[in-house]
């Protein structure tokens, strides 16, 4: 069930890198539109532009062309439109890693309350929405683990639910199942799945993983970073 | 939650080694800093528990602790005869080596004439002495009991007192004995080098009455300054006020000690700085990962600052009081006087604080430059 609100718009959107005759175009032209409750996969060979275009969404790089909204608010356009661009991502995006990139000295609420602190949650609601996340996906049982003594799917869930923590609408994942085996790895799809209806989301996930294709509401193909036109 | 707090947990055992070797570097910092104060005190110590108001020495000198400065014996006679003199007394400085229970003891042996000035101050323990002869009183650092039986040159010596903290400007214990007790030692020869001696100028030989410097207790009324001028008239003697006695003995005695002991100081706390530097520089680099995790989920600059000053001052801070510690502990087994004073510890303090805060800027910079994107890599 997805809505026609556009929660990623982009139209044109570009980046190259080095000028000359070292200029590379890691991305071209591109148009996306990733929709509230939407599971969009981004696939395609290495050095297509994948990750590029996640680290533009992600407002990690700058564009060198083209539009970019999120969340309907105007992100880039020329020049960012907001200059506090780490605290667009800590009220705007959650990010989720391959290697889930829990902080290794904190527990399992801990690394996802710190999200709710750096908003400005005092520390007892940043614990109790911690806890709610755990519950929501079946982790209360290892709160309290360390990163270290939790398995790589346990792990991922963790990373998921930091991602859902500042209650953004905009999801970026990175290879999320990659280090994952086909059961844990359809178990952590799901979740996303879950996660983007039911928090009306939009989900863009890049991956190489051929088990959780048919899971995915939308699949694009980049080559050459552009849109694959044979896929 | 604190993150540097949990970090540190997460690495206790690194970060309490790393601890461990600052506060071993600033252990050493502040042994520096107490030697040099217990050289102070030592050196103006004895001079002050002398409780002269004026030194008069030898004409030319600037006294006994800094340069030889000998006159005839019945100078403090003439002395006495001064107006405005309370009272006087001669005495004479001498380094001894004496065979003390199988070792060498190496002291500071002082002649004084007793009731006159230029004596032991407090007894901590026995009597002064009574005798005119073959008795003694030491500082508690010599080694010696109440009783004791103490060989000085060729003369046996009973150890009637003990005095604590009296040691000369090189550490060495002081021991105090008669003037005349004092004079034979310093001048009395092996018989046979009496005979051939008295043999070659027998008036000389035989002219032991010599002293070091006459040590003046003023009338309340008598200002040092114009007394020590009046003796200066008489070329063949110099006069000096304890103020000035001090300052000689601060600037000839312990200047270079203190710039020895300084440019130590100095040296040691900019490698503690260096060091302090490095290991932070070292734990910023072993945490990239995390920080660009911190960085790329929304966390301000503030927060990872503060992650790596808060580690830092903690080390500094951990690495202090574990340094005064061992000091506090080691003072007793160190050879030397060690006086490491609350204004000293104060400003040491500052002093490493200032160095945790310098030696965090390149992991700072480091931590800054760190790309949020690394921590999309795998």
């Amino acid at each position: 069930m997805q809505t026609q609100d556009a929660l990623v718009e982009i139209r044109g959107l570009g980046k190259h890198f080095g000028e000359g005759s070292t200029r590379v175009n890691a991305l071209a032209d591109f148009d996306l539109d990733v929709h509230a409750g939407e599971v969009v996969g981004l696939l395609g060979p290495s050095g297509s532009g994948k990750s590029t275009l996640l680290n533009l969404v992600g407002c990690i790089l700058e564009p060198t062309a083209g539009v970019m909204r999120l969340d309907g608010q105007d992100i880039w356009n020329g020049e960012w439109k907001r200059k506090d661009l780490r605290r667009l991502r800590l009220e705007k995006i959650g990010f989720i890693f391959q290697s889930h990139n829990l902080l290794p000295f904190l527990n399992a609420w801990e690394n996802i309350a710190i999200v709710r602190t750096l908003l400005g949650d005092p520390p007892a609601a940043a614990q109790r929405r911690a806890h709610e996340l755990l519950d929501y996906l079946k982790m209360a049982h290892r709160r309290d683990a360390m990163p270290a003594q939790l398995s790589g799917g346990e792990a991922q869930r963790v990373a998921i639910a930091r991602a859902l923590a500042n209650d953004s609408r905009i999801i970026l994942a990175d290879e999320p199942t990659a280090a994952l085996d086909s059961e844990r790895a359809l178990a952590v799809i799901e979740l996303l799945r879950t996660a983007a209806l039911e928090r009306q989301a939009a989900v863009l996930v890049v991956t190489h993983d051929d088990k959780i294709f048919d899971r995915l509401d939308k699949k694009v193909h980049l080559r050459d970073g552009r849109l694959d036109p044979n896929a | 939650m604190n993150l540097s707090l949990r970090d540190v947990y997460q690495n206790l055992g690194k970060f309490l080694l790393t601890c461990v070797g600052v506060s071993l570097l600033l252990g050493v910092v502040m042994g520096m800093i107490a030697i040099y104060r217990g050289l102070v005190d030592e050196a103006l110590g004895l001079a002050r528990a002398m409780k002269a108001d004026v030194w008069v020495v030898e004409g030319g000198t600037r006294g006994p602790f800094a340069e030889a400065s000998r006159m005839p014996g019945d100078t403090r006679e003439g002395i006495s005869s001064l107006w405005g003199v309370e009272s006087a007394g001669s005495v004479l400085f001498q380094n001894i080596e004496i065979a003390h229970r199988g070792t060498t003891r190496r002291l500071m042996l002082i002649g004084w004439e007793p009731g006159r000035p230029g004596g032991p101050p407090t007894l901590s323990e026995g009597r002064p002495i009574t005798r005119s002869h073959y008795e003694a009183i030491a500082d508690r650092r010599a080694g010696f009991a109440i009783g004791e039986q103490v060989i000085m040159g060729r003369n046996t010596f009973a150890i009637v007192g003990l005095v604590e903290n009296l040691v000369a400007s090189g550490g060495d214990p002081v021991i105090f004995t008669t003037l005349r007790d004092a004079q034979r030692l310093q001048f009395e020869l092996e018989p046979s080098a009496a005979r051939r001696e008295q043999a070659r100028n027998a008036a000389a030989a035989q002219n032991t009455d010599s002293i070091n410097a006459v040590l003046v207790r003023l009338k309340s009324n008598m200002s040092p300054q114009v007394f020590a001028q009046d003796v200066q008239r008489w070329k063949r003697l110099s006069a000096m006020s304890q103020t000035q006695q001090e300052d000689v003995l601060a600037t000839s005695v312990i200047e270079r000690a203190r710039k020895q002991i300084g440019l130590f100081t100095s040296i040691l706390l900019i490698v503690s700085m260096v060091i302090i530097g490095l290991i932070i520089y070292t734990m910023t680099i072993d945490k990239k990962r995390p920080i660009a995790t911190l960085k790329l989920i929304g966390a301000p600059d503030s927060v990872i600052v503060k992650l790596i000053l808060q580690q830092a001052l903690a080390m500094g801070m951990i690495g202090f009081i574990t340094g005064a510690i061992l000091l506090r502990l080691g003072q007793d087994y160190f050879p030397r006087r060690l006086v490491f004073e609350t204004s000293d510890a104060v400003a040491l303090f500052g002093i490493v604080i200032v160095i945790c805060l310098a030696g965090s800027v390149i992991g700072v910079r480091a931590a800054l430059k760190i790309d949020p994107a690394s921590a999309l890599s795998n």
